[in-house]
């Protein structure tokens, strides 16, 4: 490389920089909300190799501690280090939703990008299916689904690690798939009519590259939005399923599990009910603001905006 | 209105085509729950004979399609069937739950409207006052929690140990006095209607902030006109559309969350009867709860679509 070049790539990787820092500086929410989920993200690396206390270990004599020096968050009704619990709770929750909701995007991207390229009676049929599904109020589905895990169990056995649910995973990035081919076919509608899209039919492009290598890239912008909206949901989800004892078993960590057991208890002490309950709500909060922050760039005049579901 | 009444037919009837849809994929995936009603209601250490009698009983051993014809004919002519595990009518048990969870909803649906509109207008006219910013935090707060942490957190507030104003869950008729009642309710309803409020609340703001920048609001000021007619008068009566829209589309919503809700509170509702049945496999409570609740989503987004053609002529089939 000569001066010139390498002068030019020093100038436009500082460019990029200062664009990102920019974005950033512009945009609060954005800038929030990926410093909390990377904050999460590096908790839940952290909580694999260390913690206070061993989350699983009982100890009856220490039973329903208020926060303390020595156990930060109190411990629960079998004694057990509320903090490290809530701490190993991070990665089943958002192991959870990002699996969920790539195995969402998995189905639904290659079918509302080939059923609304397509069109005709096949995108009818597909269509009024989804909608059936749609119908099903989203929680209730999930429990349907969950349900199913020891039929499934008979033929294929699906490790678990780190206490993550695999059939939980499954049936949330199920429940939600219906919604996000919608989304996606209706971008595929949208750029079905360009131009682009002619002249690769013109040259006697196939279908499927159609799809895949001119259609996809341009809808990225609104599948990134997508993904930033349902891995809260699917965080939720997972919670209000390990909540409803249909997700991890006892004595996992999981937050929704934990705040089940710790209702029974609130006359005993308040807190390890609390403190799985804000964590939750942190996360939560972390992923609404970087989807939020993501779909003011990426597609800020989307009715996305207006409507839950 | 003529013209609206004419998409019912074809609405009504996409509307039965998915339910009965919905009844075959909710009967297929009763059949691939391990166990059956027989082994819920003897327990797991029954005996085989025990068990074939029991299934022979609850005419569990027919075929798969005998099963689902027989319950089908009888669902579509009113008849609900028995539930396998309490050997009553199903009918009674699953209206009287509806009835509950219905009033619950309405309720939500009502501190939604009224606290997210008003809320909303204060919000609009009040803009970047601390007012504003206070409400819209709660909002976004609101959005992200789940409905059992709020359900939660709202049971220790209001009936923990420390001071206890409002019972934590369960249900009391009307004719037992109104508090008894009332109190019961205001708790679950809370914790559904927060999340819809936050979003009606946010909706409400954003639009009456658009339309009081447009120019028949300018002219109305420059008029001379009372900030506050201007405001009421004229400006919310076009804000309030996005609104009305989000709330009647986003009611389906609040019969999801009413599940997790009944369950939190103990709230003897279709929800908490939904799951239950499912534990049970009790199949024909199963069928009835979820049809019900697919029913109720389906027939609410329909009602929307249809009030919404009513107030925006434009969206309107044509003749």
């Amino acid at each position: 490389m000569t001066r010139e070049t390498v002068k030019k790539n020093k100038k436009a990787h500082s460019q990029w920089l200062t664009e990102t820092g920019e974005l950033f500086r512009v945009n609060r929410k954005l800038f929030f909300g990926t410093i909390f989920v990377l904050i999460f993200t590096g908790l839940a690396f952290l909580s694999t190799m260390w913690a206070p206390y061993d989350p699983l270990k009982f100890n009856y004599i220490e039973k329903f501690q208020p926060p303390s020096a020595a156990h930060w968050f109190g411990t629960d009704s079998f004694g057990r280090d509320v903090f490290s619990r809530v701490l190993n709770g991070i990665p089943i929750t958002l192991i959870t939703g990002i699996l969920a909701v790539f195995i969402t995007f998995l189905i639904s991207i290659p079918l509302g990008l080939l059923t609304g390229y397509k069109g005709g009676h096949i995108d009818e049929i597909m269509m009024r299916i989804n909608d059936t599904f749609m119908s099903i109020p989203a929680l209730l589905m999930a429990l349907l689904l969950v349900s199913a895990r020891v039929s499934i169990e008979q033929y294929v056995e699906l490790p678990t690690f780190w206490w993550v649910d695999p059939y939980v995973i499954i049936a949330i990035g199920f429940t939600m798939a219906p919604r996000t081919t919608r989304v996606i076919r209706s971008s595929a509608i949208h750029l079905k009519h360009e131009e682009f899209i002619d002249a690769c039919r013109a040259r006697g492009e196939s279908s499927v590259y159609i799809v895949f290598r001119e259609m996809l890239p341009n809808v990225w912008p609104t599948i990134i939005v997508e993904a930033g909206i349902r891995i809260s949901y699917a965080i939720i989800m997972g919670a209000s399923l390990s909540y409803l004892g249909l997700g991890a078993s006892p004595p996992a960590p999981a937050w929704g599990l934990m705040i089940y057991e710790a209702k029974s208890y609130l006359y005993m002490s308040p807190w390890p009910m609390v403190f799985p309950c804000v964590a939750l709500s942190l996360v939560i909060v972390a992923f609404n603001l970087l989807g939020d922050g993501l779909r003011d760039i990426l597609d800020p005049m989307s009715k996305r905006a207006l409507l839950i579901g | 209105m003529a013209a609206i009444l004419r998409i019912l037919p074809r609405r009504l009837a996409i509307l039965a085509l998915t339910l009965w849809l919905i009844s075959l994929f909710v009967f297929a995936m009763t059949q691939i729950l391990p166990g059956d009603a027989a082994f819920m209601v003897l327990g797991q250490w029954a005996t085989d004979e025990a068990l074939e009698q029991l299934r022979l009983e609850l005419g569990l051993n027919r075929s798969l399609v005998v099963q689902y014809v027989d319950w089908l004919v009888n669902f579509i002519q009113g008849d609900f069937g028995k539930s396998l595990t309490l050997r009553v009518p199903v009918k009674p048990i699953v209206l009287a739950r509806l009835g509950h969870s219905l009033v619950l909803g309405v309720i939500a649906f009502v501190e939604i409207t009224i606290l997210g509109i008003f809320f909303g207008v204060i919000s609009a006219i009040k803009k970047d006052s601390w007012f504003d910013h206070l409400v819209g935090t709660f909002a976004f707060i609101g959005v992200s929690i789940p409905e059992f942490v709020s359900g939660s957190l709202l049971i220790l507030f209001f009936s923990g140990s420390v001071w206890s104003i409002l019972p934590a869950g369960g249900y009391v008729p009307l004719s037992e006095g109104f508090w008894p009642w009332f109190s019961r309710l205001i708790l679950p309803s809370t914790a559904l209607m927060l999340v819809l409020f936050a979003y009606v609340m946010r909706m409400m703001r954003s639009s009456l902030i658009e339309v009081l920048r447009t120019n028949y609001v300018r002219t109305a000021r420059l008029k001379g006109l009372k900030e506050k007619t201007v405001v009421f008068r004229h400006a919310l009566r076009n804000a309030m559309m996005p609104t009305v829209t989000l709330l009647l589309n986003n009611f389906g919503w609040l019969i999801g969350g009413i599940v997790i809700v009944e369950i939190v509170f103990s709230f003897p509702g279709l929800g908490r009867l939904t799951i239950f049945s499912i534990q049970k496999r009790d199949i024909p409570m199963i069928q009835a709860c979820i049809l019900l609740v697919s029913s109720l989503y389906i027939f609410a987004n329909l009602l929307a679509d249809m009030l919404y053609m009513l107030l925006d002529p434009k969206t309107r089939p044509d003749i």
